[in-house]
């Protein structure tokens, strides 16, 4: 089809770009403005290219597409990229997300620009690696690479508690994905190789799967994060500056949700049926907890950080439901969170950068002064709530709606989040933005700037083009969802007929 | 045409949209960089808190009347656009009513493919039927009229563009809402109403009270949406669809079905209905979830007239009468709706006896009018409790409009303790606010008077078992509607005038403002005779057809119930006009001795039977507390204390102690030594030795 590898280009870009900003050595203002517009233009010319994937996509092929494969290493570790209706959207949703990031940037970051850009170049790369990676080694190798960039982002360039955030983050992260490299050994020593798309249609014994199974869910279940796990983001999104929480909150939480639906559910379908009832628990216990816990937080951004962890509850539960509409919701529910969270994150950037606080408290009454930003707030606000016709609505219905058919317990809990992320959500917008602006160090605070609005203006536009017009990235990933969905609902079936053989 | 009247409003909502959004940025100038005072370069600043601390003073007031701040560029405009639309949709909608009702022009209008995931497929679609064609008037109509009425009303407001953006984004809302096709539509309809009700009812958003009230609203009819959600999710389970005619079609292979709902084998249907109608209680404000609707007034009247009377108050019995084929199956969830029906009628009359704020006053008539069109649906006449909401549309928007016309005349006083005599200052208003209360307590002949005493009549005579319960609270509260109405006419209008300074001022509000009211004052009169045979008479079948399944029985049943009953509700109307003519001009002392020798109960009245008070303990402070909890204890102590912090905690300890034990002194090492030789040697002769 292609005669370029399309999908290498697209991974390796920013790491050109990275080598770029690298060689172009200095620290004068004139630097510093050259390492930005490298990596505004790499991001640019990357997210280019990966339309130039969606416009070749067939969406109609349930398989992998754009696939690379040369030997790499021993037999059965090849270097092996393509991109399914699954991944394929996250991709596209690092490569859009990123030049944003650098945008939001561009002022705020004053100190080791050079160094700053690279790491973002090189995060991007590790990020589209990791969700079109089709062998194991090379996954883990992308998935765990991620941490270092992002360990340095907000280690390096964060707020006042950066380190212990960032070894927070660091090590919770780590120690899940060493007990995925053992169930990655297990699976090559059970397989012969680490070729997904073979591991794929490879039975695996059902007690491997269990422990398989468990050894992939602690790493993706701190990554997501699920609750109990989760007491790492609310600190390393309070701590990274706007554009790692924005990164943060849009990519690296959906690499656990990717996880889920590349390997648990495929690979050990029996291990994820017998564990299905452990996930809905976390989950609404993960929707209700953070939501109860996000009505009380006096941060800005540890409240969209306690909203994410609820909001990411509803992915878990839907992917785990292995229903249609569970699963695709899942997805559109991870594609929509990007977008709006990472769009709250910019938002609270852009206070943050005038007034140098994220204390719920030190604001109030902005509207007075700031009407495209209360504009641009309450649109981000309603579709974290779920307002219909907002990205937020589809993806929360979708899963709950794929739920209540296989547990109305948990759907029935669950749906407690709707009345409880209108609480919070709400709240919080009240004590930023409305009432009266008596606070005389507000007094001066000016609405948004053209760079600014080029931020968030595209966001709102996708938002509500996604909440009326989900249809794009629903048929992106219909096929896929539902080859995914049927092989899964075979395998389970096929043992309940066994059993009853018996 | 049916796209027009639903997307004209749209249309008109986005351009004063923009028109405010480009007028707020006009006065507001962009930059990421915040000065500090004194820095010499801060001429533009002062203005914005000089505004602030201006609206500030308003805090009880109804209308935050900034002082002389220039409207922004373009108000007229934005007024003239989308009242000029909002009354072209509303022509184009008594044509429909027209061509569907009597030509049988039924529609089905797909737009744009929703969410479609395996077997759910959602389209926009707009679905035009006589129920809906009813609806659409309604809307548009008092839509139209009060965009007209605002423009008079909310003259010296500065963020006009916004307010009627507001306005007619609500009506675009709505208007999605009658016509939806599927539930998911529905739903979509029904948020969005409820997010231009939180816009709306916190507009003056430099008000806290206005803020409370509309996060108050929003978080209250989310809960009713709760359950409206599960609704949907259990009739897809059931059916397959979210689709209307699918769900009809398949509604009566469901009868008998069971569910397991969290240990409870629930029937489906009534499982299903019951859930449903919790969204309707949410955002018809129903017994029990009713507690937003009195706050809801914190907005500006004319808001109050559109949404809080007229419009998205009735979504719930839309609702409900949309899916009458469903609770025709389910006979419980028929008593249920008919309990919270008649509960809330005579719930909210008793409380709107003792209000003081006139527009609380007519709020929590609307409140209980509301149950008297839920009784009418739990009974199955179905079209009678529509013929109702279309009077009381008229009548209800007639009478928010009139107050609206007293607080303006009375410089934004709004407590009818301080008012008295007025009608001599404005005679207009006083005579079409006695004509709204006439149709409102159902005098003879005006509309109120058809619609009300059909719902008696059907409560009577339906076979629900709770009937008698829904007949004895809607004939009670006849008589306590009659006599707080009555008492709002007496007290603001007659007797002596208790603020001279007010009373002088008071003038006759703007012709802006009077042609509306006169327009329903008209409507009050003449919505009830002739639409009388379509929607509570023989009329039926020919005029709603397909669109609402009616209990087949009802309207026979009503037609032979005896006389005395059917003359009851009159009676009751006298009587309540009696004692509050009695109580407010023969005998003005009376009602306070009444009050100070049963403190008990006028407290209990007064304090809304202290609902507020009550959910502010159950719910809202126990959230907070367990939320606190949580994030303290839970994450702080627990997780982090046992996990991340503690386990760093517990390395630390280790090798604290791991440090100390390297002394450095070589005789401690050799006795290490020794001890684990020893240890060694004893291991292999007693663990191989023992073989």
């Amino acid at each position: 089809m292609t005669t370029w590898p399309i999908l290498s280009v697209t991974t390796f870009l920013p790491l050109v770009g990275a080598l770029i900003v690298y060689v172009s050595r200095g620290d004068d203002e004139a630097a510093k403005g050259n390492s930005r517009w490298i990596a505004l233009w790499t991001t640019l010319i990357t997210f280019a290219v990966s339309l130039l994937l969606v416009w070749r996509f067939d969406p109609t092929v349930a398989d992998f597409q754009f696939v690379e494969k040369t030997n790499w290493l021993a037999a059965g570790i090849t270097y092996h990229m393509g991109v399914d209706g699954i991944s394929l959207p996250f991709v596209i949703l690092t490569t859009a997300l990123m030049p944003f990031c650098i945008i939001a940037s561009w002022k705020s970051i004053q100190t080791r620009v050079r160094e700053y850009m690279m790491a973002f170049l090189i995060l991007e790369t590790l990020m589209v690696g990791t969700f079109s990676a089709l062998d194991l080694v090379l996954f883990y190798l992308y998935f765990e690479g991620g941490l270092i960039p992002m360990f340095l982002i907000i280690g390096v360039w964060g707020g006042p508690r950066r380190v212990y955030a960032s070894f927070k983050f660091f090590l919770y992260t780590l120690l899940g994905s060493v007990l995925m490299l053992l169930a990655i050994m297990a699976l090559y020593w059970n397989g012969g190789t680490t070729d997904i798309p073979t591991l794929m249609h490879t039975a695996v014994p059902r007690s491997l799967q269990t422990w398989a199974w468990l050894a992939f869910f602690a790493s993706f279940a701190v990554k997501m994060p699920m609750w109990p796990v989760h007491t790492w983001l609310p600190d390393a999104h309070v701590e990274a500056p706007t554009a790692g929480s924005v990164i943060l909150a849009a990519i690296l939480l959906k690499m656990g949700g990717y996880g889920f639906l590349r390997f648990s559910l495929p690979m050990f379908p029996l291990a994820s049926h017998d564990f299905a009832p452990l996930i809905f628990t976390l989950s609404t216990i993960a929707i209700i907890y953070t939501s109860l816990v996000a009505l009380m937080q006096e941060d800005m951004k540890k409240l969209i950080a306690y909203s994410s962890v609820a909001h990411m509850g509803f992915v878990t539960m839907g992917i785990f439901a292995g229903t249609m509409q569970g699963v695709a919701g899942g997805v559109f529910q991870m594609i929509s969170h990007g977008i709006v969270s990472g769009a709250l994150f910019l938002c609270v950037g852009i206070v943050y950068d005038r007034m140098h606080t994220r204390e719920i408290a030190a604001y109030g009454g902005l509207v007075n002064r700031m009407p495209l930003y209360a504009l641009t707030f309450m649109v981000f606000t309603m579709a974290n709530v779920g307002l219909p016709g907002t990205s937020g609505f589809v993806g929360e219905f979708m899963t709950l709606l794929g739920t209540f058919k296989v547990s109305i317990p948990t759907a029935f809990a669950a749906t407690f989040g709707v009345i409880l992320s209108a609480g919070y959500a709400l709240w919080l917008y009240r004590k930023v933005v409305f009432g009266t602006l008596v606070k005389p160090s507000l007094a001066s605070i000016k609405d948004l700037t053209f760079r600014e609005c080029l931020t968030l203006f595209p966001l709102i536009a996708l938002t509500i083009l996604f909440g009326v017009y989900p249809k794009p990235v629903l048929d992106m990933s219909a096929a896929s969802v539902q080859q995914l969905v049927n092989n899964y609902n075979t395998a389970v079936s096929a043992v309940k007929a066994a059993a009853l053989l018996q | 045409m049916v796209q027009a009247i639903v997307f004209l409003p749209l249309l008109g909502a986005i351009l004063a949209g923009l028109i405010a959004i480009f007028g707020a940025h006009a006065r507001n100038p962009s930059g990421d960089t915040v000065e500090h005072h004194g820095h010499g370069h801060d001429d533009a600043h002062g203005h914005g808190d000089a505004h602030a601390a201006a609206h500030d003073d308003h805090a009880h007031d109804d209308h935050g009347h900034g002082p002389a701040e220039p409207a922004a560029a373009g108000s007229r405009l934005a007024e003239l656009i989308t009242t000029g639309l909002l009354f072209v949709s509303a022509a184009l909608s008594w044509f429909t009513l027209v061509d569907v009702g009597f030509m049988h022009h039924d529609a089905r209008i797909p737009l744009l493919p929703w969410i479609l995931s395996g077997d759910l497929q959602v389209y926009w679609a707009l679905r035009v039927d006589t129920l809906t064609a009813v609806m659409l008037v309604v809307v548009t109509t008092v839509s139209s009229l009060v965009h007209m009425y605002s423009i008079g009303y909310m003259d010296e407001d500065p963020y006009r563009p916004r307010f009627f953006g507001y306005l007619s984004l609500f009506t675009f809302a709505m208007l999605m809402l009658v016509t939806a096709d599927n539930l998911v539509q529905l739903f979509f309809g029904w948020e969005g109403v409820g997010l231009a009700s939180y816009l709306l009812i916190g507009f003056w958003y430099q008000k806290p009270s206005a803020n409370a009230a509309a996060i108050k609203a929003f978080i209250v009819n989310r809960v009713g949406d709760f359950g409206f959600a599960l609704g949907i999710f259990a009739i897809f389970a059931l059916v397959g669809s979210t689709d209307f005619e699918t769900i009809f079609h398949a509604a009566p292979s469901l009868t008998g079905k069971t569910i397991n709902f969290l240990g409870w084998q629930a029937d489906a249907l009534t499982l299903t209905c019951l859930l449903l109608f919790m969204g309707a209680m949410g955002k018809s404000a129903q017994f029990l979830l009713h507690t937003w609707l009195p706050d809801a007034m914190e907005g500006p009247t004319p808001v109050s007239a559109l949404i809080h009377a007229a419009t998205m108050v009735t979504a719930g019995v839309f609702m409900v009468a949309r899916l009458s084929p469903l609770f025709e199956l389910a006979p419980n969830a028929q008593a249920v709706v008919m309990f919270f029906g008649a509960t809330t009628a005579f719930f909210a009359a008793t409380v709107g006896l003792v209000q003081n704020d006139i527009k609380r006053i007519v709020a929590y008539s609307t409140c209980s009018q509301l149950g008297y069109m839920f009784v009418a649906m739990g009974a199955g006449a179905y079209s009678v409790g529509m013929f109702h909401l279309f009077t009381h549309a008229f009548f209800k928007a007639l009478l928010f409009l009139g107050s609206g016309s007293v607080i303006y005349a009375m410089h934004h006083e709004q407590d009818i303790r301080n008012m008295g005599g007025l009608w001599k200052k404005i005679p207009y208003t006083y005579a079409v606010m006695v004509v709204g209360t006439l149709a409102l307590t159902g005098f003879p002949l005006t509309a109120g008077y058809f619609s009300k005493d059909a719902i008696i009549e059907s409560a009577y005579a339906s076979h629900n078992p709770l009937a008698f319960y829904g007949f004895l609270m809607t004939v009670i509260a006849a008589c306590l509607t009659s006599f707080y109405s009555w008492r709002l006419i007496f007290k603001t209008f007659h007797g002596e005038p208790h603020d001279e300074h007010h009373y002088e001022a008071a003038h006759e509000s703007p012709i802006w403002m009077l042609i509306p009211i006169g327009v329903l004052a008209v409507g009050s009169i003449v919505a009830g005779f002739p639409f009388k045979e379509l929607f509570a008479g023989h009329g039926i079948e020919e005029f709603f057809r397909e669109s609402v399944k009616m209990n087949p029985h009802i309207i026979e049943e009503m037609h032979h119930i005896s006389p005395a009953i059917a003359f009851l509700p009159t009676v009751m109307m006298v009587v309540g006009f009696l004692i509050s003519y009695l109580f407010y001009i023969r005998r003005p002392y009376l009602p306070v001795e009444l009050a100070t020798t049963q403190p008990g109960l006028y407290q209990f009245l007064l304090n809304k039977w202290y609902f507020d008070e009550l959910y502010e303990v159950i719910f809202v402070r126990p959230a907070k507390w367990i939320g606190y909890q949580l994030w303290k204890k839970g994450d702080g102590f627990i997780i982090d204390g046992f996990g991340p912090d503690g386990v760093s905690a517990r390395v630390l300890d280790v090798t604290r102690n791991v440090v100390k034990i390297q002394t450095g002194y070589l005789y401690h090492y050799a006795f290490a030594m020794l001890i684990g030789v020893a240890g060694l040697i004893t291991w292999f002769m007693f663990g191989f030795g023992g073989q």
